[in-house]
Parts: structure tokens; sequence; C-alpha cells
């Protein structure tokens, strides 16, 4: 167990250090001079060198790589050119709300997809299995902006439940959290609920034909203890070996989300740095993400051998 | 190498014998048939159907603006008298046109960075540290960083998404070669004699193409789903041109007055990803059955 977390962390850092060198590369991807780019047509030549100083563009590449990275271990991922202010500060103030959401919709997505995959998987072959698998493949195709868009004309313009944007931070008041991250949440839900259906319904169809439900049957053990002690467990692994995928695929949909929303997140803290070619924002947004993303995935495989004896036994065999 | 040359043609009638009979199994699979059916209606509407709607995805009616769908407008006109319909079928050719560009890259490089990896055992390491570390970024997130940094157009998106779906094509080519590159034909055609490319190009990749068929259809829907989001954020085709993302970011505006300039984009897209998604589905039950998720 600990040879194989060490062996996974050893693993991580050297795809830790390719992506950030991948975030460090996008400013090089701007065609022409980037300090211009940034700096727009109106920049004085004062202003193109400081943003040059700022981003280190007047130093050799090697130096500008070594600095990089010598600030990273710091924990220092630039200054934003938009707010002014160090981008792990700007990051780090925002991520509660991201990750609130994030967590919110998490269990949206687990509550709907497992539900709906365990009822189909139980219904085999009939119209709720199918009606299931119908809606496992109409989430799975629903672009999450656009249902988003849907749902503030429905819920929010037409029938007046929920506030069409904003957000109201959980600590101050739990009923104004929940109006204003429902919509939000539920919109970055769907799709990840539909492709959690698909696989929960598979799992759950493979572990029911186990010789051991067949014997538990035999036993004359109650359906609902067969479904709820002897099944559950073994198809909720591979909820767990998803997990990773599904959260970043929810970091990924919030920039859009928390946009259209209004919801103050590290999301639309990435919209607006877009849209304000703020790189440095863009690049430590980037390399944040994906750094807790990966270091998520290392807990998640951890805890998977945690939970399933079988890769602990087989790992130290 | 004559052997394998002589092995080579008498396999062939075999081999047909064996796509007329795939092509059955495909035919009868209910999730194959429908995902056809739906991707084929919308291929058909985006390179014949901007030839019927007389009016320009861009000439202004000031006077009809906002009309709600009707017989006249068929799918209704949005803030500048623009008919939705001629917008949405104009709208298809760039947004399908960036997908199938994308999935042609992905076939060139996916195949290319693939075989390398599966057959070179050296260079195997290399391009698959890189892949990973490539693909430990949310796709969408890092589409949307390498689009900000090329500045916004049709290119860019095809350049960012193939940046993205590039490195899970080659693993998956990459897993497929490096189960047939074990097997007795293989080592038999080597012992032959024959060349490391002759092995790859003619023995090993046409037995890897069902796992690639499968994941290009799945790349083909990400693909029209990340160029939605990045036309969204002002990333993709510049705003004069009517990708489908474009005109949901245009309709967005006025969703209260005016819901059918963001539905009916949307819905485009949502029937393009669910043909290609079923599509991909059957295909996977026929050609690779190993890879299928759904059991029954």
């Amino acid at each position: 167990m600990i040879g194989y977390t060490v062996s996974r962390l050893l693993q991580t850092i050297p795809i830790l250090i390719l992506v950030s060198l991948i975030a460090f590369g996008i400013i090089y991807l701007i065609p022409g001079d980037a300090a211009t780019v940034i700096g727009g047509p109106s920049a004085t030549a004062e202003d193109l060198a400081r943003i040059r100083a700022n981003l280190g563009l007047d130093q050799p590449l090697l130096a500008q790589i070594g600095h990089f990275y010598v600030n990273l271990l710091q924990g220092d991922l630039g200054r934003s050119l938009m707010l002014g202010i160090p981008v792990t500060d700007a990051v780090i103030a925002r991520s509660p709300i991201t990750i609130s959401i994030a967590l919110y919709s998490l269990v949206l997505t687990i509550v709907l997809g497992l539900s709906t995959g365990i009822v189909a998987a139980l219904n085999h072959n009939r119209w709720i299995d199918q009606a299931a698998t119908v809606f496992a493949l109409i989430g799975v195709s629903l672009p999450n902006f656009w249902l988003a868009l849907v749902m503030i004309v429905l819920f929010s313009v037409h029938l007046g439940w929920l506030p069409t944007g904003g957000y109201v931070p959980f600590t101050t008041d739990p009923i104004g959290w929940l109006r204003t991250a429902t919509l939000p949440a539920l919109s970055l839900a769907m799709l990840q609920a539909g492709l959690l259906t698909r696989i929960t319904r598979s799992t759950m169809l493979e572990v029911l034909r186990q010789d051991y439900i067949r014997t538990a049957r035999a036993k004359g053990v109650p359906e609902w203890v067969v479904i709820t002690r002897h099944a559950l467990a073994n198809t909720l692994m591979p909820v767990v070996t998803v997990l990773g995928l599904i959260l970043s695929v929810l970091l990924s949909g919030s920039i859009v989300i928390e946009t259209i929303f209004n919801v103050p997140g590290i999301g639309s803290l990435l919209g607006n740095a877009i849209s304000n070619r703020d790189y440095p924002m863009i690049q430590g947004g980037l390399l944040f993400v994906t750094a807790a993303l990966l270091l998520l995935n290392l807990v998640v495989d951890i805890l998977y051998t945690w939970l399933d004896p079988r890769i602990r036994v087989g790992g130290s065999a | 190498m004559a052997d394998t040359l002589v092995m080579e043609r008498a396999a062939r009638p075999a081999r047909l014998a064996r796509m007329g009979a795939g092509l059955r199994r495909i035919g009868k699979s209910r999730a194959f048939v429908i995902g056809a059916v739906l991707f084929a209606f919308i291929c058909l509407a985006a390179t014949i159907g901007p030839l019927f709607t007389s009016v320009s995805p861009n000439a202004l009616a000031i006077r009809s603006r906002f009309q709600p769908p009707s017989m006249e407008f068929w799918l209704g006109t949005d803030n500048l008298g623009r008919s939705v319909l001629s917008r949405v079928l104009w709208g298809a050719r760039l947004s399908l046109g960036i997908g199938f560009a994308v999935v042609l890259i992905n076939a060139a490089f996916g195949v290319l960075l693939g075989a390398l990896a599966g057959y070179y055992r050296k260079l195997d390491n290399i391009l698959m540290r890189v892949a990973d570390a490539l693909m430990a970024f949310p796709a969408v997130l890092l589409a949307i960083g390498i689009a900000s940094a090329l500045g916004p157009s049709a290119v860019t998106a095809i350049v960012a998404l193939s940046v993205v779906y590039v490195p899970r094509t080659a693993r998956v080519v990459r897993a497929s070669v490096l189960v047939v590159r074990e097997l007795d034909y293989v080592h038999a055609a080597r012992a032959c004699g024959a060349t490391d490319r002759r092995i790859v190009m003619k023995h090993i990749l046409p037995n890897c193409m069902a796992p690639l068929i499968v994941q290009l259809s799945f790349v083909f829907a990400y693909a029209i789903l990340s160029e939605a989001v990045l036309s969204f954020l002002g990333l993709g085709a510049p705003p004069t041109v009517p990708s489908w993302g474009v005109l949901i970011s245009e309709g967005r505006a006025y969703m209260r007055e005016a819901a059918w300039l963001t539905i009916v984009p949307g819905a485009a897209i949502a029937i393009t990803v669910l043909g290609l998604n079923l599509l991909g589905d059957g295909l996977r039950d026929v050609l690779d059955p190993r890879m299928k998720v759904e059991q029954g």
C-alpha cells in the first residue's frame, strides 16, 4: 500500500513538470510579438517594455524557464495584468465558490447517474431501461452551456422559481446559496449524469450475472438485500474510477457556466482573463486547475486501492 | 517478401467476405442505424440545404426582426431580421467542417504517433509521457488556453481541438498496436524479412482500424461540442461567420423575447452529437465488442 502510494506519487512528478511546461509555453503560441498583442494598438513603447518586463519576455528563454520554475516552487504563478494582483491569490480567493458548485454538481451527478443506472439495470430490457438509456444518451449529447440558457428561460424567466444568475456564499445564507447554485450545478451535472448512468447500468448488469449473486438469491436472501448489500458495493467501484474524469469535465464546463450565471468563481475569472488577454492569469489558472486535478486523481487512485482489497492484495503480492 | 505477398492475396477474398458480414451486422444495430440517419440528415442539410434557402445568412431585413417561427420564416428571424434557418444551415457547414478537419488530423497524427509508440518501445516512453501531460489538462480548458493565445479563427479551433484529442486517439491506436504486434502472423511476417514499415502498414494497422473508427466517431462528437464552447467564448470562428456556437452566443442577449435564436442552433448541435454518439455506440458494439460499455 505504501509502496503503491509512493510509486504513484513519483509517477505524478514528471507529468506535473511537463504540464507546467505546456502551460508556460502557451504564451509562445501568440503569433508575432506577445507584448504588442497584449498591450493592444494604443500601447506606447514604455507600456510594451513594462509588459515584457512583467512577463519576463525581455530575458533569454532558458532564464525565463528557470525563473518560472523557481517562482512556481514558491507558489508564485505570476501577476495578473488585468487585476494587478498575484494569480495565486486571485485563484485561491475564487476557488471556494467553484469548489462549492463543483461539489454540489458532483452530488447531483452521482444521485442522478447512480439511481437512473441502477433502476435501468434492475429493469433490464423493459421500458424503464429504454427510457433511462435515452435519458443518458441525450444527457451526453447536450451542450451544457446551451442547457444552462434553456433552463434560465424555463425556470427563471417563465416560471420565476430561481434567479437568473449571481451567487450567495453558503456561509452567509444556505438557502440563498441553494437558489443561486442549483441551475449552474444542474447544467454541469446533466452531461456527467448521462455518462455515469451508462457506466452504472453496464456494471450493475455485469455484477448481477455473477455467481455470488446467484448464491445469495439461492440462499433465500431478500432481493433488496441482494441489491443493496451484495451488488451495490461492487457497482460503486467504477464510480470511484471515473470520479477524476467527472471532476475534470465539471471544472472545464465551469468557465462557460460561471460566465453565463455571473458566478464569481475560477471559471468566470478565466473567462474574463480570456476577453482581456490576461495571459499570466490564463496560464496560472490552467496550471492551478490541472495540478489540482492531478493530485485529486492521485488521491482517488490511492482511495481505490484502499476500497478494493483485490487491487491491494494483487499489488503487494 | 514474396511469401507475404502470396499470403496477402489469398487473404483478400476472405477479408471481403468478413467485411460483408460486418456490414450486415452493423445494419442490424439499432443504435447505428438511428445514429447514421440523424448524422446523414445533418450532413445533407449542411451540404445541399443552403442551396435551397433563397435568403443569404447575412441578408438584413430590419422590418422583419424577431419574427417567431412561421410558414414564411420556418425557424424565425433574429435581431437584424436574418433568417435563422439559413444561418443554422450555413453554420452547419462551418461546425461540421471544423469537426471533420479535427477528425482527419486525429486520424493522421493519432495513427502515426500511436503506431510509433506501440511499435518502437524506446519512443513509447517519451511519446506517452507527453500524451499523459496533455491529457492531464481538462480537454476544453486546454483548447481554450491554446485558442486564447492563437487568436480567434476557425483554424485556431481546429488546431486547439486537434492538440487536445490527438493524444487520446494515439493512446487508442497504441493500445491496439501493442496487442497486434505480438500476434503470430506478425512474427511470421518479420521472419519472412518484411521491413518494419511494411509490417506496420500492411499487417498491424489494418487490424487496429476498429477501435480507431469508433474513437474517431466520438472525437467528431466531442469536437462539435467543444467548438461550440470555443465559439461561444469568442475563441472560434469570428462572429461574421455563423457557426452554431456563435449563433447561441448571439441569441443569448435576446433569450427572453426570442428564445428560438438560442434553442435552434443548440438543438442542431444536440442532434448532431446524439447521432454521432449513437453511430459510435453501434460501431463499437459490432466492430470492437471488448470496448463495449453497455451489456445486453
